[in-house]
C-alpha cells in the first residue's frame, strides 16, 4: 500500500515534466511570430529585435524553455502581450471561477447520473431502465454549447427569468454568495452537469446491475435483508470505482468549459483562453493551458491517492 | 471400423458446405439488421449524408446567396421553409450542405486515428517490452490533458481552419485508440496459437497480418465508432468558437455561432444547426452501441 502510494507519486513527476514541455513546444508550433500581436507590420528592424529581446523570443528554445520553467516554478508566468499584466494574476481569478462553475455543475450532475443510474441498475431490463438509458444516451449525444443556448433562449430570452451572461451584476467578475450572483450560475451549471451525467449513469447502471447478479446479494436476501439494506451494501461496492470515475469527469469539467464558459460569457479560464488564442496572446495561452493542466494532472493524483481509503480491497495487495 | 469410416468420409464434403455458411461476421450482420434502432439510426444517418453529397443536384437553393429582405426569415415563410439566416441564406440548403463538413469533421479525424493509433497501439503491444513501455509512456503525456482543452490548445496554436481541426482531433484520439489496440494486443499475443505460429516460423509481420490483426480490429473498431459522435460534438465546437470552419462555409457548429445574435429575434432558426448535431451524434452513439452488442463485447 505505502509503496502503491510512492510509486504513482513517483509516476508524477515525469508527467507533469513532459506536460511542461508539451505547453512551451505547444506556442512554437504556431504559424507566424509571436511578436505580431505587439509589433506592427511595418515596425522597424531595431524596434522587432528590441522587443524580441525583451520577451526573450531571441535565444534559442532549450534556453527559453528553461527560463521559462525557471520562472513558472516561481510563479511568474510572464506578461501578457496584450495587457500587460502578469500572467498568473488573471490565471489566478480565472481559475477560482471555472473551479466554482465545475464544482457546482460537476455535483449536480454527478447527483443526477447517480440517481438515474441506481434507478436503471436497480430495476435492469424495465421501462425505467430504458428511460433511464434513453436520457443518459441523449445527454452523451447533446452538444453542450447548444444545450446552453437553448437554455438561454428559453429561460432568457422568452421567460426572461434568468440572466444570460456574466458572473454577476453589471458585469462583475468578483464571485459572491449572494442571490445577484447566484442566479448568473444557474444556467451554465446546468449546461454543464449534463457532459458528465451520461457517463455517469452509464457506469453506475452497469455497476450496480452487475452486482446486483453476484451471489452475496442472494446471502443478504436469504439472510432475510429488507431492499433498503440489500441495497446499501451494493452501494457500499460501487462507491469506489464510481468516485474514480467522478474524479477523472470533474477533471474533464476544469478543462473542458471552455465552450459552456464561452455560452454565457463566463469569465474563468475558458474564456481567458478563448481571448488569448484570438489576440495571439501567447504567453497568456502557455499559462492558462499550463495551470488547467497541473490542475487536472493533480486531481488524478488526488483521486488515485484517495482509491486505497475508501476501497479496503485495494488496501491489501 | 474401416468401413463406417469410408461411409463417413464420403458425404464429409457436403455436410461441410451446409453448415459453413455463417460466419462471425455474418451473425453480427444478422444482429444488427434484427435491431430496428440501430437500423432506423443507420437509414437517418444515411439519409443526412446522402442528402448532403447530392445537394446540388436535389436542392434549387444556393447555400452562399445572400438576400438583405430575407434576413432572419421565421420558419415557413415562403420559399424558406425553414427559415433563413441573418443575411438572408436559405436555412434549408445551409443545414443539407452543413452536413457535408459536419460530418467530414466526425468520420475524417476517427478514421485517421484508427489507422495510426491502431498501428502505434498493435506494434506497441506486439512488441512488448522496453519498446512499449516508451511508447505508452510517452502517449501518457497526452492523458494529462483534457480532451477538449487539447485539442482547443492545439487548433489554438495552429490556427483556424478545417484541415487544422481536423489535425487537433486526430491527436486528441490516437493516444486513446493506440491504449486500447496495445492492450488487446498485449491479450492476444500471449494465446496459445500466436506461439505456435512462432514456433512454426512465421515471421512477425507474418503473424500480425495472419493471426493478430483479425483478433484485435474489432475491439479497436467498436470504441472507435463510439467516438464518431465526440469528434463531431469537439469539431462543430470548434467550429463554435470559431478555431474550425471559416465563414462563409455551412457549417453546423459556425451557423449555430453566427446565429447566436438572433436568438432574440428568431429563436427556432437560431437553434436548427444545434439540433442537426445532437440528431447526428445521438444516431451516432446509438448505432456504437448497437454494433457493440451484435459484436458481443463489452463496453
Amino acid at each position: 500500500m505505502f509503496g502503491y502510494l510512492l510509486k504513482r507519486l513517483a509516476y508524477t513527476v515525469p508527467v507533469t515534466f513532459a506536460v511542461t514541455v508539451v505547453c512551451f513546444l505547444l506556442v512554437h508550433i504556431a504559424p507566424g511570430d509571436p511578436l505580431n500581436a505587439v509589433a506592427p507590420a511595418d515596425a522597424p528592424a531595431e524596434v522587432v529585435e528590441a522587443l524580441k529581446a525583451a520577451y526573450g523570443f531571441d535565444r534559442p528554445l532549450p534556453v527559453q524553455y528553461a527560463k521559462w520553467l525557471g520562472r513558472a516554478v516561481n510563479g511568474d508566468l510572464g506578461r501578457s502581450v496584450a495587457s500587460g499584466r502578469p500572467v498568473s494574476g488573471e490565471v489566478l481569478s480565472a481559475v477560482g471561477n471555472t473551479l466554482l462553475l465545475a464544482v457546482v455543475g460537476g455535483a449536480a450532475g454527478f447527483l443526477g447520473g447517480t440517481l438515474l443510474g441506481c434507478l436503471a441498475g436497480y430495476f435492469h431490463k424495465t421501462r425505467i431502465d430504458r428511460l433511464a438509458s434513453a436520457l443518459s444516451v441523449a445527454g452523451v449525444s447533446v452538444p453542450h454549447y447548444w444545450l446552453g443556448l437553448l437554455l438561454t433562449i428559453i429561460f432568457s430570452a422568452q421567460l426572461n427569468w434568468l440572466p444570460a451572461m456574466g458572473a454577476g451584476p453589471g458585469g462583475s467578475r468578483d464571485w459572491a454568495w449572494d442571490l445577484a450572483h447566484t442566479r448568473h450560475l444557474v444556467l451554465p451549471a446546468i449546461t454543464l452537469s449534463v457532459i458528465p451525467m451520461g457517463i455517469i449513469t452509464r457506469t453506475i447502471r452497469a455497476l450496480v446491475a452487475e452486482l446486483l447478479s453476484q451471489e452475496f446479494v442472494h446471502a443478504l436476501r436469504a439472510k432475510g435483508l429488507r431492499h433498503g439494506q440489500v441495497f446499501a451494501h451494493v452501494v457500499k461496492n460501487a462507491a469506489p470505482t464510481a468516485l474514480a470515475v467522478m474524479g477523472l469527469q470533474l477533471g474533464y469539467l476544469i478543462g473542458g468549459s471552455i465552450l459552456v464558459e464561452t455560452v454565457f460569457a463566463w469569465p474563468g479560464t475558458g474564456f481567458l483562453l478563448n481571448t488569448a488564442i484570438f489576440q495571439r496572446d501567447l504567453p497568456l495561452l502557455q499559462g492558462t493551458i499550463l495551470v488547467l493542466c497541473l490542475v487536472f494532472v493533480a486531481l488524478n493524483l488526488l483521486v488515485d491517492l484517495i482509491q486505497p481509503i475508501i476501497d479496503p480491497r485495494m488496501r491489501r495487495n | 471400423m474401416s468401413v463406417t469410416g469410408l461411409a463417413t468420409s464420403s458425404p464429409a464434403p457436403l455436410a461441410a458446405s451446409a453448415v459453413r455458411s455463417h460466419g462471425y461476421w455474418s451473425g453480427v450482420g444478422r444482429r444488427i439488421l434484427r435491431d430496428p434502432v440501430t437500423v432506423g439510426c443507420g437509414a437517418i444517418l444515411l439519409l443526412i449524408a446522402a442528402a448532403a453529397v447530392l445537394a446540388p443536384w436535389i436542392l434549387p437553393a444556393d447555400p452562399y446567396r445572400t438576400s438583405m429582405l430575407h434576413r432572419l426569415a421565421p420558419l415557413g415563410s415562403a420559399g424558406h421553409l425553414l427559415g433563413a439566416d441573418e443575411l438572408g441564406r436559405d436555412m434549408v440548403a445551409r443545414l443539407v450542405y452543413g452536413g457535408r463538413l459536419s460530418l467530414m469533421l466526425g468520420t475524417l479525424p476517427v478514421a485517421l486515428a484508427f489507422v495510426i493509433g491502431g498501428a502505434i497501439g498493435v506494434l506497441a503491444g506486439f512488441a512488448g517490452g522496453w519498446l512499449n513501455m516508451v511508447i505508452m509512456r510517452s502517449l501518457d503525456v497526452f492523458y494529462a490533458f483534457p480532451s477538449v482543452l487539447l485539442a482547443v490548445a492545439i487548433s489554438g496554436a495552429l490556427g483556424s481552419g478545417m484541415s487544422n481541426s481536423i489535425i487537433a482531433l486526430t491527436v486528441v484520439f490516437v493516444p486513446q485508440i493506440s491504449r486500447v489496440a496495445e492492450s488487446v494486443t498485449t491479450q492476444v499475443r500471449g494465446l496459445d496459437y500466436v506461439e505456435a505460429a512462432r514456433m512454426s516460423g512465421a515471421s512477425a509481420f507474418t503473424i500480425i497480418r495472419a493471426h493478430v490483426l483479425g483478433n484485435v480490429m474489432g475491439p479497436i473498431f467498436v470504441y472507435a465508432t463510439g467516438l464518431v459522435s465526440v469528434s463531431m460534438i469537439l469539431g462543430s465546437g470548434l467550429s463554435f468558437l470559431g478555431l474550425g470552419v471559416k465563414p462563409p462555409e455551412p457549417e453546423w457548429g459556425l451557423m449555430l455561432t453566427t446565429l447566436r445574435s438572433a436568438i432574440y429575434v428568431n429563436p427556432l432558426v437560431a437553434a436548427l444547426p444545434g439540433a442537426m448535431i445532437f440528431v447526428t451524434s445521438m444516431c451516432f452513439n446509438l448505432m456504437a452501441d448497437g454494433i457493440r452488442s451484435a459484436m458481443d463485447m463489452k463496453a
